[in-house]
């Protein structure tokens, strides 16, 4: 769990500018394999069972129908054929239709992805704003009580599953309180005015704020405070682990005793000389937050009925529509791959230890 | 990663418990480390006797509608005969509490298990050959660790059981689900660990002596490449009970009739939250949070203990690393992820 600084590797090129051209070539190319291998994984995995149409009507039609119904989608060709022919779909960006409701895997996505992604910029603001300063706090107390504290609720930050901590959010503020809506991205009329925005943007906030409306901004931005505090405490918590891990490590540092042997105060060392170096290990774990902050938008995303991506795929999962399944799962991994991607580009920028 | 205490200048041998892992760590720690890995193991201990003794503890049966008075009613308040109040599904709150531990420690054992066998394996063939099959597995392994591992959860889910199912395949669904996410850790921390000691030199004179790749594999690498294997078996014991509590809430869980589910009571208690009924999501969701808490209360210190630059020593100043000594560090960081 707990990440700490990497190692500086010994020098091996000496030819500067150009390595780093070269190491983002590389890992542009490494997106390619690992997109083929999940997608491949999920094709496979999602196939041994049978068909998507057995699945999720069997029982239901007569087996002339169903037989039909197969043979009309195609699911009854040889098994390479039909996995060659989702390969060639996804290479032209065609992720399949759904089952039960015939939209293109890539329209769901363009339709409900902005919701995820609002959810997700929201979370990260909460993660940073939290994490990253009482981490440093924590470490600059280290082994006493602020510190005890501090990583206790840390780790409950991670113990708690998002679902059950939106839930307990819900009860207090929405229930009790009665200060915080209960569920969704905005109160219907507003909904209704977003709609008339031309060329929507999909991310309420933004669409919000080119109304100019106040009271449309507020209702959007109120909505917004439960998932976002439900979904941002979870990666908050990792976030301070890890900037307390990594701030302890360059306290020790031989550049930091050697300032501290200069006698320049405490307060000073951490601000002025452990402190930033200890946030360039967290740019390199982001990409693997974006996993974690995936996987737990589909549960915030269904605890607050919130209709975005993840939302939409529990759905889908109650619908057995297995297609859709597959193709928003596809979809997703090249997200992860792509961010993954620029998360390394940024972090080779960054600190040039990164690169090879 | 030396133990202290076995840099230590030979002393009398210790007796055998004090040399498992746990209990050495426990003789190890100090003050606020020391109470992190006892609070840890008292929780991890009261869910391991509430999942065995979970017949005798529960008043009701999992899957109890009614007694000898009648049905029990849905969403009742918690009362003198139902201590937590009953769920919607007319079900004791408490009853089925106690029961979902049974269901968790299942799931934690036959996952845990199973991806340290294949994992371990992998890892070993692929550390210890090298090669292309390394390199390809390593892509693999990294590949699938990338991915969100409650989506891959639940696409395994749909593979395994088609979604709903009785209870051994509920639990074998969840389990192995949660195998092929934890596998890539495995391989990834035995691969390197078998790198780093492949080059040693007990492993050459193994080599000249003339025993074979298995008898070295198993003899004289596994042995020595298993050190760090507690410390992520505690902290996927409690990845386990969230993916399954995930999966339990999105509907792929258990089916109340064949097993107590945390993860599946708080999903139907979604409805209740709103109407202000709170009985039936607080208690399930606290099991889940206390026993994935002591769990990694107990990882988390044997992390710290187990790294020389984290860990507090019993007497003297600050350790090591303020004598300027370069600590060979580099082969344990970023492996632990």
């Amino acid at each position: 769990m707990t990440t700490t600084v990497e190692q500086p590797a010994p020098e091996t090129t000496s030819k500067g500018g150009g390595s780093l051209g070269r190491y983002i070539a590389v890992r542009a190319l490494l997106i390619i394999p690992t997109v083929f291998i999940l997608v491949t994984t999920v094709f496979v995995l999602m196939r041994t069972t049978g068909d998507p149409i057995t699945a999720s009507q069997g029982g239901r039609l007569p087996p002339e129908q169903l037989a039909e119904r197969i043979h009309a989608a195609g699911y009854d060709r040889p098994i390479l054929v039909q996995y060659w022919d989702y390969l060639t779909g996804i290479l032209h960006g065609d992720f399949g239709t759904t089952l039960s409701d015939h939209r293109p895997v890539t329209e769901v996505l363009t339709t409900f992805g902005t919701a995820t992604l609002e959810l997700a910029i929201y979370a990260l603001i909460v993660a940073f704003l939290l994490g990253i300063p009482l981490g440093r706090l924590a470490a600059f107390h280290r082994d006493k009580a602020p510190d005890a504290v501090l990583r206790v609720l840390a780790i409950l930050a991670y113990a708690t599953p998002v679902f059950f901590a939106g839930l307990m959010l819900k009860l207090v503020f929405s229930v009790w309180l009665n200060v915080l809506p209960v569920a969704g991205r905005a109160s219907t009329r507003t909904e209704l005015t977003l709609q008339k925005v031309d060329n929507p943007t999909g991310i309420y906030l933004v669409d919000a704020l080119r109304t100019g409306d106040p009271a449309v901004i507020g209702d959007v931005l109120t909505h917004a405070v439960l998932p976002a505090l439900t979904l941002g405490l979870l990666t908050a918590g990792v976030f301070l682990r890890l900037v307390r891990t990594n701030v302890i490590s360059t306290f020790g540092a031989g550049y930091v005793e050697a300032a501290r042997s200069r006698g320049v105060a405490e307060r000073r060392l951490l601000r002025k000389h452990a402190y930033k170096p200890a946030l360039i290990p967290i740019v390199t774990v982001i990409g693997l937050q974006i996993a974690l902050l995936l996987g737990g938008a589909v549960l915030t995303e269904t605890t607050f009925e919130w209709k975005g991506l993840g939302f939409q795929l529990a759905q889908y999962l109650q619908a057995r529509d297995f297609v859709a399944v597959q193709g928003i799962v596809a979809v997703l991994a090249v997200i992860v791959a792509v961010t993954n991607f620029i998360v390394d580009i940024i972090a080779a920028l960054i600190d040039p230890r990164v690169r090879y | 990663m030396a133990d202290a205490t076995e840099l230590a200048p030979p002393t009398v041998r210790r007796s055998w418990w004090t040399r498992l892992p746990v209990v050495s760590q426990l003789r190890q720690s100090i003050g606020l480390q020391r109470g992190m890995l006892i609070a840890g193991l008292v929780l991890a201990a009261i869910f391991v006797l509430a999942a065995v003794f979970a017949p005798l503890l529960a008043p009701y049966g999992y899957s109890q509608l009614r007694d000898a008075a009648g049905t029990f009613g849905a969403q009742q308040p918690p009362s003198a005969e139902h201590l937590l109040g009953t769920t919607v599904g007319g079900y004791d709150v408490l009853s089925r509490v106690i029961w979902g531990s049974r269901t968790a420690l299942l799931v934690i054992v036959v996952a845990v298990t199973a991806s340290i066998l294949v994992g371990v394996l992998l890892g070993l063939i692929s550390g210890y050959f090298g090669g292309w099959l390394d390199r390809v597995l390593v892509m693999i392994a990294d590949a699938i660790y990338a991915f969100p591992s409650l989506l891959l959860a639940i696409v395994l889910a749909i593979v395994i059981s088609g979604g709903q199912s009785s209870m051994w395949g509920g639990i074998f669904a969840a389990a192995l689900s949660i195998t092929v996410i934890f596998i890539p850790q495995y391989l990834r921390v035995t691969r390197s660990e078998v790198i780093r000691i492949k080059s040693e030199a007990f492993v050459e004179s193994a080599r000249v002596i003339g025993a074979g790749h298995v008898r070295i594999m198993s003899r004289h690498v596994l042995r020595n490449s298993t050190r760090t294997l507690p410390l992520i078996l505690t902290l996927n014991a409690s990845e386990a009970i969230l993916t399954l509590a995930g999966l339990g809430f999105l509907g792929f869980g258990i089916e109340p009739t064949a097993a107590a589910e945390w993860g599946y009571d708080l999903n139907k208690s979604l409805s209740d939250v709103t109407a202000g009924i709170w009985w039936t999501s607080i208690f399930p969701g606290l099991a889940i949070v206390l026993v994935v808490l002591g769990l990694t209360l107990v990882g988390e210190s044997l992390n710290d203990l187990a790294d020389p630059r984290l860990r507090k020593r019993a007497a003297g100043p600050e350790p090591v690393e303020d004598l300027g000594v370069e600590l060979p560090a580099g082969q344990q960081e970023g492996e632990q992820r």
